[in-house]
Order: C-alpha cells, then structure tokens, then sequence
C-alpha cells in the first residue's frame, strides 16, 4: 500500500482536503489533494530526498516549508528551480528532482561526496583541465552534473514573463500576517485605499499554524487560539471595501520609496503607492552541526506547516533543537499530532521560553536538556538519530557526555532573524541588533524607518510576538493613514494609546532583551 | 540566580508558597489552582472569571486569586493559555481520595469511568486514576476538561494523565 502520511484526527484542529488530484514525481504516480503544496504532497507520500544538492550531490528534503530557503527546488512543469513548497499541486503535474542521475534517492553522482577530500572547494570543473585539447569535452560532460538544473523547456509549459500595467495605491502593505492584517485594516477603517500583498495563497502569514490559545490582554485575543485570531483578521480583511488583497504576488524591490515592483505568475507589474508598510516577518536561523543537511533536519516552523496547515505527520520520533517559546510550543503540537518527542535540546543553561509552556510538555514526559547541544546526526538518505553532549560552562563540549538518540525528525528552533533584505535595498539606514534578531532597519516610534513613507510593524523591525505584531501594525497603519490626511484628532489619540499598550506589553522580565533593543533602534521623528 | 524551575520545566510546591491556597481551604470546596509563576504579558484568566475573583495590577503581573470565593467552576482551566490552572476537589470525592480537573488536548479523549495513569510534573507515572467528568466551555471548544479521581496525597502532584 502506499504511504500516507496524513493524519486522520487532530485534537485541535480538522483537515479539509480538496478534492484529489494526480502529480508525477519522475516516473511515480502520486496522490495529493487541492489546496496542497507540492512539496507537502510528496512529503505525505513518505519521499525524503526530494532532489540533490549542487556540487557534492547530497540529498535534499523539505527544510523550512514556507519558500524562504532553497532546499525543496525542484523541476516542476518544465522550470528549473521551483520551490517546491509553495507552489500548489495541480492534476498532472510534472515533478522532477535535479542534479542526480537515475533518480534522487539512488544518485550515482553522489560518489562525488565520498570523495569530498579530493575537492575542497566543492566540485570545480575547472580543475580537470589536463590534456587542454579534451578540455571542452569535459566541461560539456562535468558542467551538468555540478549546476543548479537544466535550462526550462519551452514545449513545457513555461512561458516567458511579461511586463504589464502600472498599479496604483494608496497604503500597499506587503506581508500579511499578523503585522500586515492589523496594519491593512487599521489604515482602511481611517479611509485609506489599501493593497495587501502576499507570496502564499492564504492571508495569515504563520498564525495559521499556530494552534495554540495566544497570551496577551483582550483586546489582542488573549485566550484565543491563533488559528481562529487568522480568520478573525483574514474576514474583516475580506468584508473591508478599501482592501485589495493580492495572493501568490510577491514583491520583489522596493525603489524611491514609493514604487514596488510585484511579479504575479508570469507578469510583472509596477506599483505606486503613497505609503508603504512591510511586515515580512522572519525566517529560521540553523545550526552548525555535523550533517546538518540530512532530509529529517528541519526548520521547527516548517515542521509545524506540514502538521498544522497540511495534517501531515512529520515523523514518528523528534528531536528538539532550543527550548525558546518556539521550541516548545512545536515540541506540544508534535504529541499532539501522535509523534514522539524524544527531548529538547538547549544550549543555554535555562530555559528560554515561558516557563507554563515547558511545565505542559514536562508533564507529558519530555525530558529538557540544558546545557547541552546537538553535535552531529546520521542516517542514510534519512536521519535516523542524533548525539547530544553536554556544555561546560564555557560553552566547551564536555567529553563522555555523549548520548545517543534514536529519531527521525531533528527540529532546529534556535531563533529567527527579520527578513530584512527588501528594506536594505529600499535604502532604510540599517543596523545589527542581536536583541532584535539581526539587522534590523531603524524606526521611529511611530514605526517608520529613515525612508520616508515606509514603516516597519511586526518581526520585520525584531523578533517579538503575535500580539506586539497586531499593536505594531495598528500604530503603522493608523501612521500612515494620518500622514495621507486621513483621521482626525481621535486617531491621533488611538495611536497614542497603541503606543502605551505596546510599552505596557514589552514592560514584563521577559521582555528586558527587546526593550533594550528596540532603545538601540529608534530614531527621532522628522 | 536561576531557580530550578528554569532549568528543569518542572515547578515545585515550594515555588507556588503563597499562590496556593491553604489546606484548610480545601475542606471547603473545589478551588483553582493557578501554577503561573512568571510574569509574561497575559491576563487570559482574568478576563474568564465571570466573577472577578482573579486580579493583576498590569498585565504583565502574576495573577492573585481570591480563594475564598473561588467556587472551582473551572472556566479559567480552559481559558489558560499555558494550561497552568487545575482545580482541585477534596470534597466531592469518597474520603481518601481527591478530585483533579486538568486541561486535556490530545486524543483519545479518555471515558468517564475509564481507568487511567496519572502523571506527575515530571511526566512521572504516579499512580492510577479514575476519570470521573468530561466536559468542554462550548461545543467548539478543542480544550477539554478531565476530572480523574487520585488518592488524596496525589492531589496537589497529578497533573496529567496518560
């Protein structure tokens, strides 16, 4: 019978599959549902290895499942380098992995990687030059077997992109999760024309993963679940006349301030907008380890967007790399989803998040290693375990404290870092804040940064929480709103108390790291 | 200094002293327990309490409960969004035993009348426990709440059930 991952009951949450459809991974006839992603299909169907990695042709699985790395590309329809986990399944689609010969699983280039020694820098053609009259038989023979795929095919469905029409706006909002939706609703209910972009085919951004009952006071949907806070937000977004919202667009650059360039499929637009909020959010950090790229090494997050947006189980044994609210929040969504968690894994000597989510998976038995990191895993095409060792004070291994854990999945939650790189090449004045997450732009408190009519609300400006992304966008949305001339005194005092609760939010212990760093960010308005 | 707590997940008796309600407070009735000890920015509680009986200065501040008013109805044990609040009834159960009201989210769901493992913070098997109620906030509502019958001692250890 073939595999199917799928979970059938969840205690939390209810899967509705769309109706069934037929993908092709090379020759293998594989059964997805509409509304899946191609590469959550193929998880399902039990494939690890994806596709092999350029160079030493190691294998390739998922990694962090929401297309912000580029572990899952793949050959779809024709097109080189698709990521495969953000595009949908279509019936008959073609999916083929690259750089491999016959196919992912079995890849006889993979001797490449044995031989690693021999090329330190990788696999570099160049090197074999030697007699010089055979050299462009070589580089015809080698060049394919060390690139990123083969060029698309044109009888294949891909078509060139086209330029199209000029857009106008008056409030875009790129990003729509938490930050985004409070942002575009905010800046709407004041009057402005608002257009909501976002690369996936859902509003929500993460919180539709999240299924557990958020903190935070009423106002912010202390109690409520995170899943049912991304339909709350998604419907007003959806009821509001002054929203446009634009799905599967990404936007790809940011110049003058003002103009935005999106690509929807095959077209190309630009759009002016007056004022511009970006709430990118944040991807995963990772970890060095040894054969840290094993299919089964995952980003936490995407870990979470197989079992909670795609009902997928990840695995039958985890481990849990850091023990911050990500860490073991995820670590009680994996019991919850019938997989096993072997224990969570953290470097500091405490544990990072708040304690109530540790003492709810403790007591379901999951052993929490402080002191400790991962130091390497193995497995074949799969991981199929891990050593743990433990840290002196010093941060130094401390020999014959290695232990051996049997697991197939090895989720890595060891912090998130703003996606930043879009307001770096808007030309915002950036800076390295480590208590945010990275770089950082720089904002007033009203969330703009040095570029004039470009705010940042949400992880976009530092890692923080669902319910300080909400407070965020209402102050950018109801920012730029005011500064279009739209709202009265009464918005201005709206705002005014936004930026009070955000104050109060950040007030607790928990919450010393970002004060101090939000201090080191802020700059004076004007 | 870092206290145990942080390192290990696991709260002790010791932690909770002063948030807990005193012994003979559980001669008089079902109360909640409220093991939240870090002061995060949630007020959740709070706002459940139909009665007001759970106060905080700012919502970053630990949650102080009136226990002599608390009747345990157990709304905030399914509110909690650390799963951190129980009630505990010494007065309903048969003499020597106690009855333990947890936040349950996982499946199956036990049965009542079914016999189960109770689990201590540690995720430690402390003894067997008899599911007594099951009940939910609303029918929407995914967060069930399990009553399970332990034997007295148990009554401020189990935690969890298996």
């Amino acid at each position: 019978m073939a595999v199917d991952l799928r979970i059938k009951e969840h205690p939390i949450l209810e899967f509705k599959r769309g109706p069934k459809v037929k993908i092709y991974y090379g020759r293998k006839k594989i059964d997805a549902y509409e509304g899946e992603t191609v590469g959550a299909a193929l998880y399902a169907a039990g494939i690890n290895v994806f596709t092999r990695s350029v160079k030493y042709h190691r294998p390739r699985g998922m990694f962090c499942a929401i297309g912000k790395c580029s572990s899952c590309m793949m050959r779809v329809d024709g097109v080189p380098n698709v990521m495969t986990c953000v595009i949908p399944v279509r019936d008959g689609m073609r999916v083929e992995p690259q750089n491999c010969f016959p196919s992912a699983s079995h890849d006889l280039y993979s001797i490449i990687d044995r031989l690693g020694f021999k090329f330190p820098a990788g696999f570099y053609y160049r090197l074999i030059t030697r007699p010089r009259s055979l050299s462009a038989l070589y580089l015809k023979l080698i060049r394919p077997l060390t690139g990123m795929g083969k060029f698309p095919t044109a009888n294949r469905g891909f078509k060139p992109m086209t330029k199209s029409e000029q857009r106008e706006t008056e409030v875009a909002v790129v990003g729509a999760g938490p930050a985004g939706l409070s942002a575009a609703i905010h800046a709407a209910r004041l009057g402005c024309k608002v257009t909501l972009i976002d690369e996936n085919h859902r509003l929500g951004g993460q919180l539709i993963k999240q299924t557990h009952m958020f903190f935070g006071s009423k106002e912010y949907f202390a109690g409520v679940r995170g899943i049912r806070i991304s339909e709350k937000l998604a419907e007003e977004v959806k009821q509001h006349e002054n929203i446009e919202a634009l799905l599967n667009t990404s936007v790809v650059g940011l110049y003058n301030g003002n103009v935005l360039g999106i690509v929807q499929g095959n077209k190309f637009a630009t759009m002016r907008a007056k004022k511009v909020i970006v709430s990118t959010g944040a991807y995963e950090k990772t970890l060095l380890f040894n054969n840290n790229d094993l299919p089964g090494v995952m980003g936490a997050g995407g870990v979470q967007t197989l079992m909670n947006v795609f009902g997928i189980k990840p695995g039958n044994e985890a481990l849990m790399v850091g023990a911050g609210n990500v860490g073991l929040i995820i670590s009680y969504q994996l019991l919850q989803a019938g997989v096993k968690v072997k224990g969570i894994v953290e470097a500091v000597p405490r544990i990072g998040g708040y304690f109530v989510h540790a003492a709810k998976i403790r007591r379901m038995g999951v052993p929490i290693y402080v002191s400790h990191t991962i130091k390497r895993t193995w497995g074949r095409r799969r991981v199929e375990g891990a050593t743990i060792v433990q840290l002196d004070d010093r941060w130094k291994e401390v020999e014959g404290t290695e232990k051996d854990i049997k697991c197939d999945i090895i989720c890595i939650s060891v912090g998130l870092k703003p996606t930043y790189e879009f307001l770096y090449q808007a030309g915002c004045k950036m800076k390295f804040i480590s208590e945010l997450g990275g770089h950082v732009p720089l904002r007033t408190k009203n969330m703009e940064t040095s570029v004039k009519g470009v705010y940042i609300p949400g992880d976009t400006g530092g890692i923080e929480e669902a319910d300080t992304a909400m407070v965020g966008g209402k102050i950018a949305g109801i920012s730029a709103a005011l500064s279009l001339e739209y709202g009265d005194k009464e918005a201005e005092e709206f705002r005014k108390k936004a930026i009070m609760e955000l104050k109060e939010l950040r007030s607790g212990p928990t919450s010393a790291r970002i004060r101090s760093g939000i201090e080191k960010a802020l700059i004076e308005e004007g | 200094m870092v206290s145990d707590y942080e390192k290990t997940g696991v709260i002790t008796l010791k932690d909770l002293e002063g948030q807990i309600p005193p012994p003979e407070r559980f001669k008089k009735g079902p109360v909640a327990i409220v093991e939240c000890t870090q002061e995060i920015p949630c007020d959740a509680c709070v706002q459940a309490c139909h009665r007001k009986l759970l106060s905080m200065k700012n919502v970053i501040s630990l949650p102080i409960l009136d226990f002599d008013k608390c009747s345990g109805c157990a709304i905030c044990v399914g509110k909690c969004p650390g799963l951190a609040i129980f009630i505990v009834d010494m007065c309903k159960a048969p003499k020597g035993k106690a009855w333990v009201t947890i936040p349950y989210e996982f499946l199956p769901v036990p049965e009542v009348g079914s016999i189960v493992r109770a689990l201590n913070r540690e995720g430690e098997d402390v003894g067997s426990a008899k599911v007594v109620k099951v009940a939910r906030l609303s029918k929407d509502e995914k967060t069930a709440l399990v009553t399970f019958e332990v034997d007295e001692k148990l009554a401020m250890e189990a935690r969890a059930l298996r």
